[in-house]
């Protein structure tokens, strides 16, 4: 007989093995109860009587009992599995399953959220932590320490609401309180607070004194980024930059940087990816140019750098800027950024992961 | 900036595809917003030639035409124009075409007609009605060879494309169609020169007269030219021309004009236009017979000093803004609006041109005080260049002469107190390849440099280079505004993108931004779904922080708090029939600060649930809404995530988020809403997000041994809380008490007035040991007792059979 333990008192069982495959669910509780029953169970007594053994018997003895009380266990665990599936079968078998079944309230994050994070996360895997800063600012953080002349029309680039509250005395740089109109600031307070290396990306509410209408509001995020340090260059920016697109959007998507002006970087670019809808021919969507505006970026100005404190003969930075609710509208289609402001359920209730 | 692509072939001398440019301007960081085809509605008119005249047999003042118009076949045309004449061309807008301003100004469409009995089969057109000039005494004789049925947008040059460009506040050159050439000059690798004036060759204006520097007055023909305020004007030209004659501009020039949407006035006035589309110079020019006192004066303006400017507006001046002004008062604002009184009109003879140069940001700060901006001040505040005015002024007085007329009477007068040179930088090639991260060689420097019109006056000595910048670029003043250029002129794609090693930043994330994460995933799972609201609204108390500059008195405040915006969202939401809602907003609100010192800004939680607590099921025999158990224990939830070891206190009639320390951080309860009858009760909590860093929860050992169970049914009387009775049962239960839940609430009559019975399900474990029952009989019995001595609380009848010891245990809660 093949598997024989060798003792006979064990071989006598073994034929019982491969009946269990085809017993139900009371006939295999029975067996159970003959074989392997805490009272009265043949194999238990069989594991038992071994600590009455001679001691050289017990060894070997105790060894074969083991490995068929294993093979019996495992013989009746398979066969208990199989009938409970058949079970389980037959029960549903009398149900209409195409009834509902019963859900549970799904939240979601707001789609900016889901925009914002994505991009931190980006950002986050090339060396840059999260920085914050507050909305109230000085003039002097929001414009002057960016290199904004005073009275000049790149003021006019940012409409600013002004708080009618008096003028902060708070050192460096005070000046009438507004709320930001971007996140730069924070780039200043964080060069100020921290020696370089300094890489951060810095989400955050801004303000312009724009009407509310279907591509403005007056309230928005923004995501500044900053890297400072000795030895950046332009070929960082536009390779960290270019990087980011490629991951954000696809592997192929392609990138360009064309001149542009901020106060605060020279020199300044645009970064445009193709248009994602169209794919670089030209739609309405790009107005016919086959590219899409991403973010403003560029060299951190070095006046930017001397008021922050730095030597801007010895580090070098760049910059960049994005509006996650523009990006936001272009990822999902939004026809009007109002959408993202109404807390409309059936449209906030779209986004959920 | 709007420009024309015909404009710009003037100075390029070479044809331009207007997309192309855009894109080339584009990649030079100025792009091209739209490109308006013009003249597009004339795409139906054709070029014809009239073979032959005849009288109309039913009116005197009606011709018939034979007219070829390119078809094999002849077409008879009535015609009432006075000059038609036989074997002229004319435009021809042939049935079924469209004149763009026909009758009214209107489209008209074209059809088979018969006038006075006579057929005509379309339409000889004159410039006025096919919107290119306001001549309408007659048909447009076209100086053309064409061959008839030519398209006329093919045979004479008025096919063009506007290109509106998106100019950055730090290029004022580019205002111009000069600097627009320079830098599709650059581009194309072409050179640029300025256009010829027709008319002009014979003139020659010889150059100005510069006073020496420190004069700040001369005369020019007798007129008394002068700079009272050289710190708001410091440089003013001046020239008198007499004898011109003002009327109507020629063709070209009108055309000009309106290819980039300005409107043509008359000779004089479009030619001081022209030479500020072109040159970027803003100019002006004065009825010479109406200055006061023969003198021309830049000073500042005088309080209570008033004047009518161009747009009829009468407006006061002051100090801090400079004024032209004759003898008698002011004439002009500088820089800003000429006055009405000394206007150019039909019957001037003599002219006062002055050309000056102001300083931008007086200009800015008095465009701004009259709430007025203008194309002169729009460029003055920018910054023009300051050494380019002799040049433009020469310009502008050949224009004058070959268009209205008139002679000059003496060399122009040139008063610059103070001159000065462009400035010269020094440009280290060491430097551009630090910051740009490519060694360009010297020779691709120099030619980006010479591209925009800088000297490089001196070879590299000592690694650097000496650069003379062009006086039409304000904006560049130093080492990194070149570099800036370089790189631009170069080209941006020129540059390698290649990840090179960087150094990674050693700042942690904010705490703050890891707190919000956390609760904002922690509402998620809960299932609410996250909303942004405008963060400005109206005032809620004195502790509101108050905009300057609101956009409507409704939106004058920064919130105090994140509910009121949520609540509005709720009752939208109810508008549309929604009737569950769950939303939550994580954002910054505010409160007045110490006076002189900035607002207190704090990162808030808000939420709000109303309608059914989960979605209704089809097996469901009733479906529940949200109840104020829902927002405790949501509250609850929240704060656990936003003030850790903040604790729930039951305030009058809400519940109060309390921290460590007692101070009120927030709060949670129904809420007051606009609902419809159809609506479940609305509920919403709103507190503070700490800012600080969580410790991370540390490790506690699970348990090993089995806990036991006992549910106590208490007779609790009237104004005794379960909170009350949970205190006492947890003092006197420790330290083998390990929980404390509520299992029901009940009122009967059966129950002594006002009391209810409250049923409690204690559990007791010891961490090492598997507890005997003697062991809990004894904690039961103290607790017992503790609930007599303290608060008069007995059980309710018969004490409860002990709960099976493999009952389900409660994680958490406590």
């Amino acid at each position: 007989m093949p598997d024989a333990t060798g003792y006979s008192e064990l071989d006598a069982l073994l034929p019982r093995l491969a009946p269990l495959g085809s017993l139900d669910a009371g006939q295999l509780e029975q067996e159970h109860v003959v074989l392997l029953g805490r009272k009265g169970g043949a194999l238990t007594a069989l594991a038992r009587s071994v600590a009455a053994l001679p001691a050289e018997e017990r060894k070997s003895f105790g060894a074969a009992v083991n490995s068929l009380k294993q093979r019996f266990e495992a013989a009746f665990a398979a066969r208990a599995a199989v009938l409970d599936v058949e079970r389980q079968s037959r029960e549903t078998a009398g149900i209409d399953l195409t009834m509902p079944g019963r859900r549970r309230w799904t939240g979601a994050p707001h789609p900016v959220t889901r925009v914002i994070d994505e991009i931190l996360g980006l950002f986050g895997e090339l060396g840059f932590a999260v920085a914050l800063g507050p909305e109230v600012e000085t003039e002097w953080y929001n414009f002057l320490a960016l290199n904004f002349p005073a009275d000049h029309p790149a003021m006019d680039m940012h409409d600013t609401f002004y708080l009618a509250a008096p003028p902060a005395d708070e050192v460096p740089g005070g000046g009438r309180l507004l709320l930001r109109t971007h996140t730069s600031p924070v780039q200043i307070r964080t060069l100020l607070a921290s020696a370089p290396p300094v890489r951060v990306v810095t989400p955050g509410m801004v303000y312009r004194n724009d009407p509310f209408d279907a591509s403005h509001a007056p309230a928005f995020a923004q995501i500044e980024g900053l890297a400072v340090d000795e030895g950046i260059s332009f070929v960082d920016l536009k390779a960290t930059l270019a990087h980011f697109a490629r991951r954000f959007f696809t592997g192929t998507t392609a990138v360009r940087f064309r001149p542009s002006f901020f106060p605060f970087t020279e020199p300044s670019a645009e970064m445009d990816v193709a248009c994602q809808l169209c794919g670089g021919s030209g739609c309405a969507a790009c107005k016919g140019t086959g590219w899409v505006e991403i973010l403003g970026c560029g060299m951190v100005h070095p006046q930017v750098l001397a008021n922050a404190g730095l030597d801007a003969e010895r580090y070098t930075g760049f910059a960049f800027g994005m509006g996650p609710h523009r990006i936001a509208m272009q990822r999902y289609g939004l026809p009007d950024i109002r959408l993202l402001y109404e807390g409309d359920m059936r449209f906030l209730s779209r986004y959920a992961p | 900036m709007n420009v024309s692509r015909r404009w710009l072939e003037a100075f390029l001398r070479r044809p331009l595809d207007a997309r192309d440019a855009a894109g080339r301007l584009a990649m030079l960081g100025a792009p091209v917003d739209a490109i308006e085809a013009l003249h597009a509605d004339l795409g139906g008119i054709v070029v014809a030639l009239v073979e032959e005249v005849r009288p109309h047999p039913q009116a005197d003042k009606l011709r018939l035409c034979v007219v070829n118009d390119g078809g094999a076949e002849r077409r008879q045309v009535v015609c009432g124009a006075p000059n038609v004449t036989a074997g002229r061309r004319y435009p021809f807008a042939p049935v079924g075409s469209r004149v763009p301003h026909g009758r009214d100004g209107q489209p008209m469409a074209i059809v088979r007609a018969k006038l006075r009995g006579e057929l005509s089969e379309g339409m000889l057109c004159s410039a006025r009605e096919l919107g290119l000039g306001q001549d309408a005494a007659g048909l447009w004789e076209l100086d053309t060879d064409a061959a008839p049925g030519t398209a006329l947008i093919d045979a004479v040059p008025i096919a063009d494309e506007r290109l509106i460009v998106d100019v950055t506040p730090n290029r004022p050159d580019l205002l111009c169609h000069k600097g627009i050439a320079r830098e599709l000059g650059a581009a194309y690798g072409v050179p640029f020169r300025l256009p010829e004036i027709p008319g002009a060759g014979s003139i020659d204006v010889p150059p100005a007269r510069r006073l020496a520097a420190g004069k700040t007055a001369t005369t020019v023909a007798g007129v008394r030219v002068a700079i009272d305020d050289v710190e708001g004007c410091p440089r003013l030209l001046g020239a008198v021309v007499r004898g011109v004659t003002v009327g109507p501009s020629p063709e070209w020039l009108r055309r000009r004009l309106e290819s980039v949407g300005a409107r043509s006035i008359n000779n004089v006035v479009d030619a001081t236009n022209c030479i500020l589309l072109e040159l970027n110079q803003p100019m002006h020019a004065y009825d010479l017979a109406c200055l006061r006192g023969g003198a021309v004066v830049a000073r500042r303006g005088r309080s209570g000093e008033r004047l009518t400017t161009l747009d009829g507006v009468e407006r006061g001046v002051t100090d801090q803004m400079t004024v032209i002004a004759d003898g008698d008062g002011a004439i002009g604002i500088a820089g800003v609006m000429g006055g009405a009184d000394s206007e150019v009109h039909a019957d001037t003879r003599d002219l006062f041109l002055e050309c000056a140069v102001f300083d931008p940001s007086r200009i800015r700060r008095t465009g701004r005080a009259l709430g007025l901006s203008t194309d002169a001040s729009y460029r003055f505040e920018r910054g023009i260049d300051r050494w380019g005015g002799a040049d433009a002024l020469r310009r502008c007085i050949e224009l004058v002469l070959a268009i209205a007329g008139g002679t000059l009477a003496e060399p122009p007068v040139d008063l610059w107190p103070q001159p000065t040179h462009p400035p010269r930088i020094f440009l280290r090639l060491e430097r551009v390849a630090r910051l740009l991260g490519v060694a360009l060689p010297l020779h691709a420097v120099e030619k980006a440099l010479v591209a925009i019109g800088a000297t490089v006056v001196a070879k590299p000595e000592d690694g650097r280079i000496a650069v003379d910048v062009p006086g039409w670029r304000p904006d560049l003043v130093a080492e990194i505004d070149l570099i800036e250029e370089v790189a631009r002129v170069h080209g941006y794609d020129q540059f390698p993108s290649e990840l090179r090693p960087y150094r990674v930043g050693t700042l942690p994330d904010a705490p703050l931004h890891g707190a919000m994460r956390d609760v904002r995933e922690g509402l998620v799972a809960l299932g609410l779904l996250e909303a942004s609201t405008l963060p400005l609204g109206p005032a809620v108390g004195p502790g509101s922080v108050a905009l300057q500059n609101p956009l409507s008195a409704e939106e004058g405040y920064l919130r105090q708090r994140l509910l009121p915006g949520l609540v509005r969202q709720v009752e939208r939401n109810w508008a549309v029939r929604t009737g569950d809602v769950r939303l939550f907003e994580i954002g910054t609100v505010f409160a007045a600060g110490a006076p002189g010192a900035r607002p207190i800004e704090r990162t808030h939680v808000a939420a709000v649930v109303t309608g059914l607590r989960a979605p209704a099921h089809w097996s469901d025999t009733h479906s529940a809404a949200f109840d104020v158990w829902d927002i405790k224990a949501l509250a609850e939830r929240v704060a656990a995530l936003a003030i850790p070891g903040a604790t729930i206190q039951v305030a009058a009639s809400a519940l109060e988020l309390c921290t460590a320390d007692g101070t009120v951080v927030g709060s949670a309860g129904p809420l007051a809403a606009d609902a419809p009858p159809w609506s479940t009760p609305l509920f919403g909590l709103e507190m503070v997000l700490d800012p600080g860093s969580r410790l991370p929860a540390p490790f506690r050992l699970l348990p090993a041994t089995p806990s036991s169970e006992r549910v106590l049914a208490l007779l609790l009387p009237e104004g005794t809380r379960v909170g009350q009775v949970e205190s006492v049962v947890r003092a006197a239960g420790a330290p083998l008490l390990e929980s404390v839940d509520v299992t029901s609430d009940y009122r009967g009559a059966d129950l002594p007035a006002g009391a209810r019975s409250v049923a409690f399900r204690l559990s007791f474990r010891a961490p090492a040991r598997t507890l005997e029952a003697a062991e809990v009989d004894a904690a039961e019995r103290r607790v017992l007792a503790a609930l007599h001595e303290r608060l008069g609380i007995e059980r309710r009848g018969a004490p409860l059979d002990t709960a099976p010891a493999a009952g389900p245990t409660t994680a958490g809660g406590d």
